[in-house]
């Protein structure tokens, strides 16, 4: 620690610090641009310039370090005659367009000008003009006149996305921000850009003219869309959503957010929004009183119950419902005396439960990521799937965390990885049992040598370990590393309340059927909540067949989707902004939040609705007046803290013989993921959502007669696609990767297993 | 694809730098390249990139910043004159002019026949001469008059430079 002394006040500060971090630290503001504290510093805006004593011109502050002593001035003469002609600099090429301008209002150029701005231009000359950019449906690069060159843009892209897909072209006054060869920007950060621009040169596109800052109404809620939680600031205008922004969480998000959770509010209110509640009688749909439909719905269900039995009755969630919607599920099925209720739905080895002690979670916390020495991450298509949390794993890299990665796919994950192995899904265990033996053997190199070097260990398992058909043994095999090289191990979850989902219980008891069971055994009829079951089920085809066979099928949905097809009763209920609820993020944090806006049209927060087929079932215990006493209800005696545990035992390890044929690597695609994600128009217009390929290694496309690009017949089960082929050489020999969760591969069978391509 | 002999080039110059720091290389790689095609094209510049494990970005910024690399076909011989301070306040505008006029094209520009092509420099640190002008990014001519230009474009035409 060493002493400096800023505007007279004495600070105590860390050595190799900046003077702008010691003057933030102590509530000392210094005008800037082009700094920003998760950025390295570029030092080319000049806005914070500084007297310092005995220095013979003023200092940038944020490329200045402190020294013993120091004496800065951030008002004197000298700083503000500096700072204001940096401003007036600044102001005379911006086109001053703030009337018509989206950042108006959240400007910085505006609000320092107010502070260092003269009150006219001395520049009488024409302003240099920058011609505007298509650089993707997210972000607007509409008045690049605007720019003030600052390239935070630039230092985002290299530093946190990964990828540098802004740069400043050209120099001097022709200097201006272009991407390649006029590309997109295709990051799934690319978002934060905007947030990042300090004028408005990069702006929302959705949100572009929909409002001015200063009407909007900012309301805190939590991220539906993955598992990390981050923290959102949801805008408001008039009862609708306009715009999400981050708000800053170090332990979670720090101050970024993914392109999914900024924009997915796009597909809230679409025109397939169910918005008053539908029966189907003789084979028709028509709109009916809430009364009408939720007795139609209960009736359907004590029919059921008290004829066939109520094991024939199953309630299925998907992991993005609240705490309080799985809690009252569960409890309603329970109540009617089914055992019959998951929200894993796209898991499909279930053979760990009643052998692991606890809810699975991410094992350690996420800001204890950031101070992992190795990682060891096991299936997982890490940036699509987790982008948040990959840039705090790709910011750790450069800090010298060392990654390793088994993995059935090869996708570019945009940082360092050390070691990978890249197999097909059935050699998944084999390859981690020899990295375990490795481990055990105190080997030297490789995956286990770099594992034993470190001294903070952890090991990840990601989605598609998670929906392997061996995920048990995978979670037994990422044990026995852990236990060896005293590490950490957990899953990464995939969806936003993929622990919260086991803490309400919404799982099956020992006489209960899990998701996998319920679609492979039909029941009589089922409970959907949030699911579309085409997209969200490890097997759409079972799926579909299951609940087309059911006697009763009651959808509680906030879409009308292909549930139209088979279900009997669609209730309207509230996606996350319309509905209070909770969300237990993977490293077990629970967020409660409140909804942001009224709930469209008769639409309904769903755990009204169940409360209300409680009551109508005449079962015990569905008096609640709020989502927080159901919430209360379902915590109460429960320290979610000492429910995390990933530990298993008695799961045995069996090298499976390798099956014949092809096999199937499915990801679910980073716009595919949940329904509103799945109908924000700009999300479905990225690069990210282009309609799935089949790929496969340029060998097995040789062997099938056929060449990038043509198209290709993929059959699995009982159905079959027409899909266009495209070599990619990283993925191992003898498997197709193709999608799930999109509409264009839901005729297909499950995500793993054999598949056939052939020519179209 | 980079050509063998720009790849041997290239290898020799990483050789003066330390092998984590292979971007250090760009700007000889770019005039590698230019060198040996006139000119620097987008796919140049990946291929450069993916040699030297750079962002393509990163390249497309150096390429563009400089004045030396030739971002479309610059004609045989390529005049660069300055027209930075010390030039323009020592008569650099009337070169410009005379060029202009007697090649019968713009700055930036190249003649019809391909031979000549004219276009803007910043400074070549050698104001002491200015005056001045480049050829082809390798030969500095200083003290511009209009004779020494028709003799610089005479000596051109007859295959002298």
């Amino acid at each position: 620690m060493i002493n400096i002394e800023i505007d007279g006040k004495h600070i105590e500060t860390e050595n190799g610090s900046t003077v702008i971090e010691a003057a933030h630290k102590a509530g000392i503001a210094i005008p800037h641009f082009c700094y920003h504290k998760k950025l390295s510093i570029a030092a080319n805006c000049r806005m914070c310039l500084v007297q310092v004593e005995k220095a013979p011109k003023p200092l940038p502050a944020c490329a200045t370090p402190v020294t013993e002593g120091m004496k800065v001035f951030t008002h004197s003469d000298q700083a503000v005659k500096a700072q204001k002609g940096v401003m007036e600099f600044l102001l005379i090429n911006h086109p001053l367009d703030c009337p018509i301008c989206d950042q108006g209002g959240e400007c910085m150029l505006q609000d320092i000008s107010v502070g260092y701005g003269a009150g006219h231009s001395r520049y009488q000359e024409e302003k240099r003009m920058v011609l505007s950019k298509d650089i993707g449906p997210l972000v607007s690069a509409e008045e690049m006149s605007r720019c003030i060159n600052c390239t935070r843009c630039v230092r985002f892209g290299q530093e946190i996305g990964g990828k540098m897909e802004l740069g400043q072209a050209f120099r001097t006054e022709h200097a201006e921000i272009v991407s390649f060869l006029s590309s997109t920007v295709d990051s799934e950060l690319s978002g934060n850009m905007i947030d990042l621009c300090p004028v408005g040169a990069l702006t929302s596109k959705p949100f572009r003219y929909k409002a001015r800052s200063w009407e909007l109404s900012r309301r805190r809620s939590i991220s539906a869309h993955d598992s990390l939680g981050s923290n959102l600031a949801v805008h408001t205008k008039n009862n609708q959503v306009l715009r999400v922004l981050p708000i800053e969480n170090e332990a979670i998000n720090e101050c970024w957010l993914s392109d999914k959770d900024r924009f997915a509010y796009e597909g809230l209110n679409t025109s397939d929004r169910l918005t008053k509640p539908m029966i189907k009688q003789d084979g028709k749909w028509q709109e009916v009183e809430w009364q009408v439909a939720l007795e139609y719905a209960a009736n359907g269900l004590r029919h059921i119950a008290n004829g066939a039995g109520a094991e024939q009755v199953g309630g299925l969630a998907t992991g993005g419902s609240t705490l309080e919607e799985m809690y009252l599920l569960q409890k309603l099925m329970r109540g009617m005396g089914s055992d019959n209720v998951d929200f894993r739905l796209r898991q499909s080895d279930f053979s760990a439960d009643g052998k692991q002690q606890g809810t699975p979670w991410l094992g350690l916390s996420v800001a204890d990521i950031s101070r992992a020495d190795r990682l060891l991450i096991v299936g997982s298509f890490l940036r699509k799937d987790h982008p948040v949390l990959a840039a705090r794993i790709r910011q750790a890299v450069k800090k010298g965390l060392n990654v390793s990665l088994i993995h059935s796919a090869d996708d570019d994950q945009l940082m360092h990885i050390a070691h990978k192995t890249i197999v097909a899904p059935d050699a998944l265990v084999n390859t981690l049992s020899q990295v375990a033996q490795a481990v055990d053997a105190k080997q030297s190199d490789g995956i286990a040598g770099s594992l034993l070097s470190g001294e903070r260990v952890a090991v990840l398992l990601g989605n598609f370990a998670q929906q392997h058909p061996q995920a048990s043994q995978l979670q037994t095999l990422a044990q026995q590393i852990a236990v060896s090289t005293k590490g950490k191990f957990g899953f990464i979850g995939d969806a936003a309340n993929s622990v919260g989902g086991y803490i309400a219980q919404a799982t099956p008891g020992a006489k209960g059927m899990n998701a996998a069971s319920m679609m492979a055994s039909p029941r009589k009829a089922y409970v959907l909540l949030n699911v579309e079951a085409e997209l969200d089920c490890a097997n759409p085809q079972q799926a579909m067949a299951a609940l087309q066979s059911a006697d009763t099928v009651i959808v509680l949905s906030a879409y009308k989707n292909k549930a139209l097809d088979y279900a009997d009763v669609l209730l309207p209920i509230a996606p996350f902004t319309e509905t209070s609820g909770t969300f237990i993020s993977t490293e077990g944090r629970v967020q409660s939040f409140k909804g942001v806006v009224k709930p469209l049209g008769e639409a309904r927060p769903a755990w009204k609705v169940l409360r209300v087929l409680g009551n109508l079932l005449k079962l015990d215990g569905f008096d609640f007046d709020t989502s927080e006493s159901v919430r209360d209800e379902a915590l109460e005696g429960v320290d979610v803290s000492a429910k995390l545990s990933n530990a298993i035992t008695g799961v045995e390890v069996k090298a499976e013989v390798s099956a014949a044929g092809m096999q199937r690597v499915s990801d679910v695609p980073i716009y595919a993921t949940d329904a509103v994600v799945r109908r924000s128009v700009p999300l479905q217009a990225t690069a990210d959502a282009a309609i799935p390929k089949v790929w496969m290694h340029s060998e097995e496309l040789n062997n099938i007669g056929v060449k990038s690009g043509m198209n290709v017949k993929v059959n699995q089960g009982s159905g079959s696609v027409k899909l266009a082929c495209c070599a990619d050489d990283k993925l191992p020999k003898g498997v197709v990767r193709i999608a799930a969760g999109h509409p264009a591969t839901s005729a297909l069978g499950a995500m793993f297993g054999t598949i056939t391509v052939e020519r179209a | 694809m980079l050509s063998q002999q720009v790849t041997t080039l290239i290898d020799k110059e990483l050789k003066k730098y330390p092998a984590d720091q292979r971007q250090s290389a760009v700007m000889a790689a770019l005039r590698f390249v230019q060198d040996e095609k006139g000119l620097i094209t987008p796919e140049d510049m990946s291929d450069v990139a993916a040699y030297l494990g750079m962002q393509q970005m990163a390249v497309y910024e150096v390429a563009t910043f400089y004045h030396m690399y030739n971002l479309k076909p610059m004609g045989k011989h390529t005049l660069t004159v300055c027209t930075n301070l010390s030039c323009t306040l020592c008569g650099s505008g009337d070169t410009v002019a005379y060029l202009e006029k007697k090649l019968g094209i713009k700055m930036g520009e190249v003649t019809a026949d391909g031979k000549f092509g004219l276009r803007e420099g910043e400074c070549m640190g050698a104001c002491i001469d200015a005056p001045l002008l480049t050829l082809n990014n390798k030969k500095m001519c200083g003290k511009l008059t209009t004779a020494k230009i028709d003799k610089i474009l005479a000596d051109l035409e007859g295959g002298k430079a």
